[in-house]
């Protein structure tokens, strides 16, 4: 098993992470023991089979669910160990998120969507438009301001999504298969766009796929098979 | 961050234009419902009061017989000698007013018209709060020699003689003719819903004589020099009309001592019981739309679990997102609220001009219903959204 290096403190630490569902006897385990050390700047594309814990590794990462035991370290800091508006706070300060359902706010604009972000955090109007427009402008939605996600094509809709989880600027970009719902053409489109975002601004990007060929833009893979992690390799990327 | 939650409950409401109309639609009906009927049976209410009010204060009346109202039993009339009696050895009366009634057609040149004729002396004019608005009252010697002459009411008058002036003219009161010497100002209609202007005064000598041909008197007014005198007045006229009309002591009266407080206790007691019944009505309306608020709130919590976990997700804090769903409780609730109110005070004003009572704006109702619907909407708007807000944001994605 390749993890890295050990020496220096990663970006991300999960040692011994399990997570388990139900109780007693209808106790089903998620995730039975994971260690996974991520540095900044990398490219990581979690794979795995349906129900091998890779989108719940994905949501502890995201500190999006606990875990139920093993400690997770961001930037040498215990998320186990935070508090529920802690962990809000980190997330919204240096993770951006794009799901698979893109879950956009409905009857909202694309801006007013980018912008959400910026309102929790307490941005003014005028910088908050800025980089919502500079946002949307970056994924190719320059004009497309004002429409509503029920206007926009899924592959717009995802371009959406990803200003909102980068007009924050994050250290982070947890991605759960984000051209799940997507066609090859737009699938192609946004795997570019975020491994451009992973090269030219060196947000760490964290994706969960089962697609190999959206695999192949990762710099390195994780597979994932029955809760644990099966293999970890580096790859050159093709594109 | 208040600041930034109101723009975020502000965009949420613009959002979701549909339920905001709805919610906001059931909180005005409800409060305008309510409102409306407590408003309209207040003003009933204070109409019936105030209509007893014009009949005189500090006033009792003493008819024969147990009956209630006009009309009589078989309880013998009062005499002129009973009058007398009362004016000596009652204390603190301001006037005394005996009353003898005739219904009787009057005529003016071609024109003519039935009414009520009264009779009785100058102290009813005090007595029953009337006043003049043009010539006089009787004197002692027309009171005495029973003349004819007559006060007429503004109905009488108008009936009569159109917008002229009637005093000094002469008008046949059945067949003999009868001197007009005064005109009193309009009362308006009285509790009982008769036209208390349809009315001609005159000296209860010229009525006994000439009318009815009798000594009979129907009944007695007496008014007392203060509020606080009425109840001594009371339980003196009763004793001594007991003694004189020599009822023993395990006999029931044959006469009635009714005082105005009395009557407008009576009548309004019944107005207000209406108001409740209305209120009541209008109260269900409230519930109904309360459970509409109920209703559309639950229905949009699906969608809204989701919108949670998405807030919750790009990093808003618990408080945030309830603070938000308060906020927009708290203003669709509120603009309801205040929409009813003036559609209310609208509605309350016009339909109690059409039924011509008075308006009485009442803020107890107005603060109740509002604070009623403005509850229902906050709590429905509030507390599911409170159950979402405490799941993991990844549960709260995920809810169907």
């Amino acid at each position: 098993m390749n993890t890295g290096t050990r020496s220096t403190t990663p970006l991300i630490r999960l040692s011994g992470i399990t997570r388990s569902y139900g109780r007693g006897a209808a106790e089903f385990q998620a995730l039975k023991g994971i260690d996974l050390d991520v540095d900044e700047g990398e490219f990581v594309a979690v794979m795995g089979p349906s129900g091998s814990g890779k989108s719940t590794a994905m949501n502890i990462l995201g500190c999006l669910d606990s875990p139920t035991a093993g400690s997770y370290e961001f930037q040498g800091v215990h998320v186990e160990r935070m508090t529920r508006d802690q962990r809000a706070l980190l997330r919204r300060h240096f993770l951006g998120f794009v799901f698979q359902g893109f879950n956009l706010l409905s009857r909202t604009t694309a801006l007013e969507n980018v912008e959400l972000p910026l309102i929790y955090r307490g941005e003014p109007a005028a910088s908050r438009h800025a980089a919502a427009r500079a946002a949307l402008k970056q994924v190719g939605l320059d004009g497309w301001e004002d429409h509503t996600p029920n206007e926009l094509s899924g592959g717009q809709q995802q371009r959406v999504a990803i200003a909102r989880a980068i007009v924050t600027g994050p250290k982070v970009l947890l991605a759960d298969e984000p051209t799940g719902n997507l066609d090859t053409h737009n699938s192609q489109e946004i795997m570019e766009l975020i491994a451009g975002l992973n090269r030219e601004r060196g947000i760490t990007v964290l994706m969960v796929t089962h697609e190999p060929d959206m695999a192949v833009y990762a710099k390195r893979v994780v597979r994932f098979v029955d809760g644990r992690v099966d293999s970890d390799h580096r790859q050159e990327v093709s594109a | 961050m208040l600041w930034n939650t109101l723009l975020l409950a502000m965009r949420a409401i613009r959002r979701n234009l549909m339920r905001s109309f709805l919610t906001i639609l059931g909180v005005v009906i409800g409060v305008a419902a309510v409102i409306t009927m407590v408003t309209l049976g207040n003003g009933a209410t204070r109409s019936v009061a105030d209509q007893i009010a014009s009949m005189g204060s500090n006033l009792l009346m003493v008819r024969p017989g147990q009956r209630f109202g006009p009309g009589s039993d078989e309880a013998a009339k009062f005499k002129a000698a009973d009058v007398e009696a009362i004016r000596n050895q009652i204390t603190g009366a301001a006037a005394v007013a005996p009353v003898a009634n005739s219904s009787a057609t009057v005529v003016y040149q071609a024109r003519n018209w039935s009414t009520m004729v009264t009779g009785s002396s100058n102290d009813y004019f005090s007595a029953a709060g009337w006043e003049l608005v043009a010539g006089r009252g009787f004197t002692d010697a027309e009171e005495r020699a029973g003349k004819a002459v007559c006060v007429i009411g503004s109905t009488v008058r108008d009936n009569l003689f159109g917008a002229q002036n009637p005093v000094g003219a002469e008008i046949r009161i059945s067949q003999f003719a009868c001197e007009v010497i005064g005109l009193l100002k309009s009362k308006g209609q009285s509790a009982m819903g008769s036209d208390q202007d349809d009315t001609v005064v005159m000296p209860l000598r010229t009525v006994q004589r000439r009318l009815s041909g009798s000594q009979d008197i129907n009944m007695l007014m007496v008014s007392a020099s203060s509020t606080d005198a009425v109840d001594a007045i009371k339980a003196q006229l009763e004793k001594l009309l007991r003694e004189r009309r020599k009822i023993g002591e395990n006999e029931d009266d044959n006469f009635r001592v009714m005082d105005t407080r009395q009557l407008a206790e009576t009548l309004t007691g019944t107005t207000r019981i209406l108001t409740m019944l209305l209120g009541a009505v209008a109260a269900v309306s409230l519930l109904v739309g309360g459970i509409g608020i109920m209703n559309i709130m639950l229905v949009s919590v699906t969608e809204r679990t989701r919108e949670i976990g998405i807030r919750l997700a790009i990093g808003a804090l618990e408080r945030e997102v309830l603070l938000q769903f308060l906020i927009e409780a708290v203003v669709l609730s509120s603009l309801g609220g205040v929409i009813g109110i003036i559609l209310a005070a609208a509605a309350s004003i016009a339909l109690s001009g059409i039924m011509n009572i008075g308006y009485l704006f009442d803020p107890t109702i107005n603060l109740l219903s509002f604070l009623f619907s403005a509850a229902i909407g906050v709590v429905f708007g509030y507390f599911p959204a409170r159950r979402a807000a405490q799941l993991d944001p990844i549960e709260a994605l995920r809810h169907e």
